[in-house]
């Protein structure tokens, strides 16, 4: 029988990248597991717990508990979703051991998508083909806090015709950081723009990245620079064949 | 929630000012990335977690050390001297100028002086203070706070440097920097050679010695310390190290986090004043020891770790924040991240809410901090702490109401899914990011006005997930 997994989709993704989702679905049937998509599910409760507000964040982590409570896996298309559930909850709970019990024996079950692949399926070639130049952008959470670093790179140089090109600040953050995108437009903004500078200089044409967070904003910013260099996310380009 | 937007807004728009945050920082960063390379240190990854363990020992048990490190600085012949805020550390060396009859003092890079502001006080008394560190020789001539923890003038250019010593020293336009360095050192020696009172500040105090080491690369907290009658060491309680072996740990990690070095040029030992038989060194010597807020951040357990920090720089220079709003426009003398935690707990959230927020989360500064300060999980807890301050004093309602809203819909998966299908049912077949400006009156929404002032939305999908999803899985059963 096929190991089940469960997708969460994300809010961000599931407003404004669908099709994110979808291909993350694709990708992990193809390797044989069972996708569930647990219809219940809304957020992480990130954008509450960062803005300080806490008692409304732990009513969304409230739940989502609820909702993957009897998940295998958890898969996200997202690092800080993941990071938020895997590493924050526990900050949420430390109060209410009931809850922190339910949080912890959540973490090792809540996996990157990339992190699931490489280290869950233990694949590198997932049998994609994408005949383009592509870039990939390091997002910050899931690179310092959950070490996602070289799994996304093995897996986009094992797709056919996919050239990968390094940008100078890769690993440096493309400002979204939620509501300090728009609390602090400006320095989002700057910090945006020198990203999207270090993207044009590679010459690719697509941006590839495992939040859709960070997609969000530097597609944003190509779209405004007037560029027609696009974002995709990883999972997009592994679903993607000739 | 109200902070000088403005003013970040115009570091962020100055081309000049930009090329030499990007230019000064980026350098810094890339002598880091050297010099903690395998083939220049093995395992510097063990060095941080072994100075973020002896320093999480001494602040647990710091009453301890302090009382040892009084005990040892007193049989060496000097003096602690205990200050529980600003004040009384600036009476006490007001206190010494007027003993001693000092008209001059020359000081060393100190940033718990900055803290006290201590020059500003001296300065009414008619005490000639010279700063003796070139970029805060440079700073006070331009009467300018520090921009950066470690360099101070990071922020000025050569051309800057020749406009202010032609305007303030009166010398002769000098653009090469070894130039100016030179014409800095012949007006510095005049200062040392007739200074009564030598300040210097302290990177450790080391308890089992009584001594305060003190790392630089200019040879001026050497002279200050050794060429004035009397000499004062200026130093947080949090300064303290147990043993004098420790610092075969934080003299490896501090100099390669700060500006890439193995070691500083110089690590000078001040262990008391001269004994007989040396014919050099100050006839007293004072260690001045200042609270001014420190318990009350070591009484948080959550938060005392921001007492770790042993002033390297490296999560300014590491900050994508602090490389686009610069040193200045954070309130305190802190900067960068390690300020963004330390001026809230110093000075209670209420005084700078904005603070803790001005952070993207993205975790590069705990990456490089050499004693592993969590200062993203700091600026979360002070977030947390902003929020209640406001809800007791009843401010910002508004933003909390977003949230509460936020959180009725995000428990309700039924609501969450009918809001979800709005997007592509009212803007179907968008192809470009200005869908979303069409919307009436959507620019007097301050998220929505902020995300569009700097990006655009990229476009609503024709399909929402769900939809998707009901058509994958409907043609597949």
């Amino acid at each position: 029988m096929a190991q089940r997994v469960s997708l969460f989709v994300t809010c961000i993704g599931d407003q404004l990248f669908p099709k994110a989702g979808i291909a993350v679905a694709d990708v992990l049937e193809r390797l044989s597991y069972r996708v569930d998509f647990p219809e219940a599910q809304t957020c992480c409760g990130q954008p509450a717990f960062n803005s300080g507000f806490w008692d409304e964040a732990r009513k969304v982590a409230d739940h989502f508990l609820n909702v993957f409570d009897d998940a295998d896996y958890i898969v996200v298309p997202s690092g800080s979703c993941t990071s938020m559930v895997g590493h924050h909850f526990v900050d949420l709970y430390r109060d209410n051991p009931a809850q922190l019990a339910r949080a912890h024996a959540l973490e090792s079950r809540v996996w990157e998508f990339s992190k699931f692949l490489t280290e869950v399926a233990k694949v590198d070639d997932v049998g994609a083909s994408f005949p383009h130049k592509v870039t990939y952008h390091d997002s910050c959470h899931a690179l310092r806090e959950m070490g996602v670093k070289a799994g996304p790179r093995r897996l986009l140089k094992s797709v056919r015709g996919l050239e990968l090109v390094e940008m100078d600040t890769c690993e440096e953050c493309c400002g979204f950081g939620g509501t300090f995108s728009v609390k602090f437009d400006q320095v989002s903004g700057g910090m945006v723009r020198t990203k999207v500078n270090s993207v044009l200089a590679t010459g690719a044409e697509y941006v590839v990245s495992i939040d859709s967070s960070c997609l969000m904003q530097i597609q944003g910013a190509l779209l405004r620079a007037g560029s027609p260099v696009r974002t995709m996310h990883l999972a997009e380009v592994l679903a993607s064949r000739l | 929630m109200i902070f000088p937007a403005e003013k970040l807004t115009a570091a962020v728009q100055n081309p000049k000012l930009q090329t030499a945050i990007y230019d000064s920082t980026g350098r810094l960063m890339e002598k880091r990335r050297v010099a903690i390379a395998p083939d220049s240190i093995d395992d510097f990854q063990a060095y941080r977690t072994q100075a973020h363990r002896i320093k999480q020992h001494t602040i647990e048990n710091l009453d301890y050390y302090l009382e040892q490190f009084e005990r040892n600085v007193s049989a060496n012949g000097g003096k602690v001297v205990w200050a529980r805020d600003a004040d009384e550390a600036v009476a006490f060396v007001r206190q010494i100028c007027k003993e001693k009859g000092v008209q001059r003092i020359v000081k060393s890079k100190s940033m718990t002086t900055e803290e006290i502001e201590l020059n500003h006080e001296l300065e009414h008394d008619k005490i000639d203070i010279v700063e003796t560190d070139l970029g805060e020789y440079i700073l006070q001539l331009a009467n300018e706070k520090p921009y950066h923890i470690v360099a101070p003038a990071l922020h000025k250019t050569r051309y800057d440097v020749a406009d202010i010593f032609t305007e303030k020293l009166g010398e002769a336009r000098e653009e090469v920097i070894e130039k100016q360095t030179m014409i800095a050192r012949r007006r510095l020696r005049e200062k040392f050679v007739t200074a009564e009172l030598g300040i210097t500040g302290g990177n450790f105090l080391i308890a089992d010695s009584g001594a305060v080491t003190i790392i630089e690369n200019e040879g001026n907290a050497r002279l200050s310390s050794s060429a004035p009658r009397v000499q004062i060491a200026v130093a947080g309680i949090e300064k303290l190290i147990p043993r004098a072996q420790d610092l075969a740990t934080f003299l490896r990690v501090l100099g390669r986090s700060a500006t890439g070095q193995p070691l500083t040029v110089y690590t000078s030992f001040l262990s008391g004043p001269r004994r007989e038989n040396e014919i050099d060194g100050p006839e007293e010597f004072y260690v001045l020891l200042i609270d001014n807020g420190r318990t009350k951040v070591i009484a948080d357990p959550a938060k005392r770790q921001s007492l770790y920090c042993i002033r390297c720089g490296a999560c300014l220079n590491h900050c994508p924040v602090y490389r686009k709003i610069g040193g200045h426009n954070y309130p305190w003398v802190y900067s960068g991240p390690i300020g963004a935690i330390l001026s809230p707990q110093f000075h209670g959230v209420a005084t700078d809410p904005w603070l803790p927020y001005a952070s993207s989360l993205c975790g590069a500064c705990a990456e490089v901090c050499p004693v592993k300060i969590q200062i993203p999980k700091i600026l979360l807890e002070l977030r947390h702490e902003v929020t209640e301050a406001k809800r007791v004093v009843g401010d910002g309602r508004l933003e909390k109401l977003a949230f509460q809203l936020y959180s009725f819909v995000m428990t309700r998966p039924g609501l969450y899914n009918f809001i979800e299908g709005l997007a592509p049912r009212f803007f179907p077949g968008q192809s470009d990011g200005k869908w979303l400006n069409k919307v009436p009156g959507v620019m007097s929404i301050p998220p929505v006005a902020g995300w569009l002032s700097q990006r655009d939305l990229p476009p609503p999908p024709e399909k929402s997930f769900r939809e998707l999803w009901r058509e994958r899985s409907g043609g597949r059963a």
